[in-house]
């Protein structure tokens, strides 16, 4: 055996490893991980981004809790998409711009508080004020008074909406800036969610768990790994959660979420890993979802860019849409997970809400040989070619945007026509793109807020609007989507917005790619699964064997 | 020994500056964080200005660097941009990979010297053929193809252990990632203790050992084993901070919510607070491991001394 003093030394830190080992497993066992109770729905999870307000979250993760938690005045029917009341009894207008809303008897939160008119009002005031920094604030600046408490620059001059105004228990009204037909049907977005006091009075103590007045309570929040929502067994509406609660587990990769779910260690995952989709037929049979989700890709032109607004540019622009061969990219790329677009919105509006399949025409029609006569008609590539740019962290984004330069290069018969321009990471792309860098095409992808045709337009084309990167601008446009707006009929309106869609198809400001549908898969433990038009599965329908 | 240890810790001190500054540079230049964080959404101006008043972010970058010193001296780490203070997030994460490095550097430690010791000491022997052939297959295979392959095979087509480790990480689970994590090391450190026994094995203490009879086992142990370790502790005192950092791949992969986990969400996000305070802590693992390892030279070999 080892002697000497010298030995005993390194016993003595292998000792002390062996200690600091056992201390570091005593404290990681206090989580009491693996089983979990009956009836419990286990679903994969991404980390929230922000900490979970309802004015704050705007993605998917975050909005899925706030679907449990909370429900507001309307809410979308998980099959159609279309805006149902829900705790509005009834929301009126004489013209489209004062709206009269009254809110459900009956209702509260987890807590037990009452949900009254001044729970919106409270939530929506907070939302809007630039102070509370919520990045969902934009949502309310068709409000009279939004520049008052959310001003472009400097210190807010009202601390409250002055369009809000509390009437009775169970009454308030609301005033426009202007003319918004379809508004009340925007009030199923989580961030018009109703807030009870402890949320101002207790911030961060709610914001470590958070309380609503949906079907599930939160029991625990993990910020990075888990949170454990369970059935609230004295939630008032018609909507019940059918399964006793769910765990959120947060992956990493969904790729682990597959194998979890091959293993029977997970029953749902909402993202099926793309170099999957080719199994996972095989892998989960009927237990597979693939269906349409409120997203559309599409590839925006620098219309702040002279050579790429001038006149004649239309033709290039349209030529461009023509050259590339969506059908052949979405399946071999995508395994119909996307379906080539032929609008600029999004199958799940439905015909009567604005959705019209074929309405880009010829224009998004694979066409080589009049792609390369338009573009030659139109005078040719600015610079002779093109690139793409999109960021490539995440979405596989490197391989369509291969595709679609091949497909234009084979098109035009020129191999150095279009190169891509992948950017690291999404936060330095969404600053180039912000910052009106690009001088050539680029990715611009679109997840709706509400399921409304104006949602897909307005926001994205009309002049100056919040998401038009592109600086697209058109005086007929802007004028019949203000029209749409100010129409009370909804079929009239609707009618209205696919007239201005037609300009876009002869503008071309951006090429509408593919419409991007949720994938999804379960075990053979859960019945009932759907996704919603968001493409979030509706948890409070699962029902665990 | 007592002042030796002191200069070196002294020694830390501009390294750390160093260090920090550069990764604070490194993860400024990315850009702006505050887009990304409105999805496809523009950002709306006047929150987006506040957010970055919030965060420092509207300052000049030597001025950002001071003041997240200041903070850091007073032992605060930041925020995350999920209201997590940076401090709770490592007090969750470093324990959890600390755990999964030990169990790597076990691994590496018991099987790589002993297949080191075995094959070094039937040099040019089928044991020896067949240990060389294992490490150059093992060397070859990145780590996310034998993770992958590993996490199947023993997950999913087998049943033995779940694929991917709960929150908790108790070390049991974490045998599988820790054994992926190790094994391209493993590989290491068996070669290295081959080459150094082969090259010791003609030295003269041992000859001498030898004719002085000692029984073989002696010889080995004491003598030509504890001579050729030094290489061996050296790569693995290095390996310590590698493999806390290089976690990141393992981790993803048995979506283990360690320093890797957060340290891909900080720079996918941007998010330096988080960025730069894990690495500044590995910056300071890495140095300890590494003035461990000169410690231990004294202790394997008094021959060499320190001033």
């Amino acid at each position: 055996m080892l002697g000497g003093t010298r030995a005993r030394t390194l016993g003595g830190a292998a000792l002390a490893l062996a200690v600091l080992g056992s201390a570091l497993l005593a404290t990681g066992c206090g989580g009491g991980a693996g089983g979990s109770g009956a009836g419990v729905v286990r679903a994969s999870w991404g980390d929230p981004q922000s900490p979970l307000e309802p004015a704050n979250t705007n993605e998917v993760q975050g909005g899925k809790v706030l679907d449990m938690i909370f429900r507001g005045l309307k809410r979308y029917d998980p099959k159609t998409g279309a805006a149902q009341d829900m705790l509005a009894e009834k929301i009126d207008s004489a013209d489209q711009q004062n709206f009269t809303i009254t809110v459900k008897d009956g209702w509260t939160f987890g807590n037990g508080e009452k949900v009254t008119a001044k729970s919106f009002v409270d939530a929506w005031n907070y939302a809007a004020l630039v102070d509370n920094k919520q990045k969902n604030a934009s949502f309310f600046q068709d409000v009279d008074g939004y520049d008052k408490v959310h001003p472009a620059k400097g210190a807010a001059t009202a601390k409250t909406l002055s369009g809000l105004v509390v009437k009775d228990e169970r009454t308030f009204t609301v005033r426009l800036r202007t003319k918004f037909s379809t508004w009340p049907d925007t009030l199923g977005y989580a961030a018009y969610s109703p807030l009870p006091r402890a949320f101002f009075d207790d911030h961060q103590g709610w914001l470590k768990r958070p309380v609503g007045n949906g079907p599930y309570m939160v029991d625990s929040y993990t910020k990075g790994s888990s949170m454990k929502l369970s059935r609230w067994d004295g939630y008032p509406g018609d909507d019940k959660a059918r399964n006793s609660g769910v765990e959120l587990r947060v992956y990493t990769d969904n790729n682990t979420a597959y194998t979890d779910l091959q293993a029977g260690n997970l029953d749902l995952v909402d993202d099926i890993p793309s170099a999957q989709l080719k199994n996972v037929k095989n892998d989960l049979g009927d237990r597979y979802i693939n269906q349409p989700a409120g997203i559309i890709q599409t590839v925006v032109f620098p219309m702040y860019d002279e050579a790429w607004s001038k006149p004649g540019m239309e033709k290039v622009r349209r030529g461009l849409s023509m050259a590339i061969n969506r059908e052949q990219i979405t399946e071999q790329i995508y395994q119909k997970t996307r379906t080539p677009a032929t609008d600029w919105t999004s199958p799940v509006l439905g015909d009567q809400g604005g959705y019209k399949a074929g309405l880009c025409g010829g224009a998004c029609t694979y066409d080589p040989g009049e792609a390369k006569r338009l573009i030659q008609e139109g005078g040719g590539l600015p610079g002779g070619k093109v690139t793409i740019t999109s960021n490539v962290d995440t979405g596989s984004h490197r391989l369509w945007m291969d595709a679609v330069c091949n497909s234009i290069n084979n098109a035009l018969g020129n191999d150095g026509a279009c190169t891509v321009n992948p950017v690291g990471t999404f936060a330095d792309f969404r600053n180039q793109v912000a910052d009106q860098r690009m001088t050539s095409l680029f990715r611009s992808g679109w997840q709706m807020d509400y399921p409304l045709v104006q949602n897909f337009l307005q926001p994205l084309y009309y002049t100056n609007a919040s998401s038009n990167y592109g600086k697209f601008s058109d005086p007929q446009f802007d004028r019949l989507v203000d029209e749409a707006n100010a129409e009370s009929d909804t079929g009239k309106a609707v009618g209205t917005f696919q007239d201005a869609e037609k300009i876009l198809a002869a503008q071309m400001p951006a090429v509408p790619l593919w419409y991007q549908n949720g994938s999804a898969g379960y075990s053979e433990n859960l019945v009932d699964v759907q996704l919603n038009a968001f493409s979030v599965p509706v948890y409070d329908r699962i029902q665990v064997k | 020994m007592g002042r030796y240890v002191i200069r070196r810790l002294l020694q830390m001190i501009p390294v750390f500056i160093g260090s920090t500054f550069l990764i604070f540079f490194m993860v400024y230049a990315l850009g702006d964080p505050v887009a990304a964080l409105f999805g496809d959404k523009a950002p709306d101006p006047a929150t987006a200005a506040r957010i970055r008043k919030d965060l420092y972010l509207d300052a000049p970058l030597w001025k950002q660097y001071l003041h997240y010193m200041g903070q850091i001296l007073t032992g605060n780490f930041g925020t995350a941009f999920n209201g997590q203070e940076v401090i709770d997030l490592m007090a969750d994460a470093f324990p959890v990979t600390l755990r999964l490095t030990l169990v790597a550097v076990l691994f590496e430690i018991v099987v790589g010297i002993t297949l080191g010791l075995l094959s070094g000491l039937r040099r040019g022997r089928a044991v020896d053929t067949t240990v060389l052939l294992l490490t150059l297959v093992v060397v070859s295979i990145p780590t996310f193809v034998s993770g992958y392959v590993l996490q199947y095979l023993f997950g999913v087509k087998w049943g033995a252990v779940s694929p991917s480790v709960s929150p908790a990480a108790p070390l049991d689970e974490l045998l599988l990632p820790g054994v992926v994590l190790g094994l391209v090391s493993l590989a290491y450190v068996t070669r290295l203790t081959r080459t150094s026994l082969a090259e010791n094995s003609r030295a003269d203490y041992l000859r001498t050992a030898v004719a002085k009879g000692l029984p073989r086992h002696r010889v080995v142990t004491r003598h030509l084993l504890r001579n050729s370790l030094i290489p061996v502790v050296t790569f693995i005192g290095t390996d310590v901070g590698a493999l806390m950092g290089g976690a990141i791949v393992t981790e993803r992969i048995f979506n283990i919510h360690g320093v890797g986990f957060q340290l891909y969400q900080g720079v996918l996000r941007q998010n330096s607070p988080t960025v730069v305070g894990f690495v500044t802590i590995l910056v300071i693992v890495f140095l300890l491991a590494n003035l461990l390892v000169d410690l231990l030279y004294a202790v394997l070999d008094p021959r060499i001394r320190y001033a």
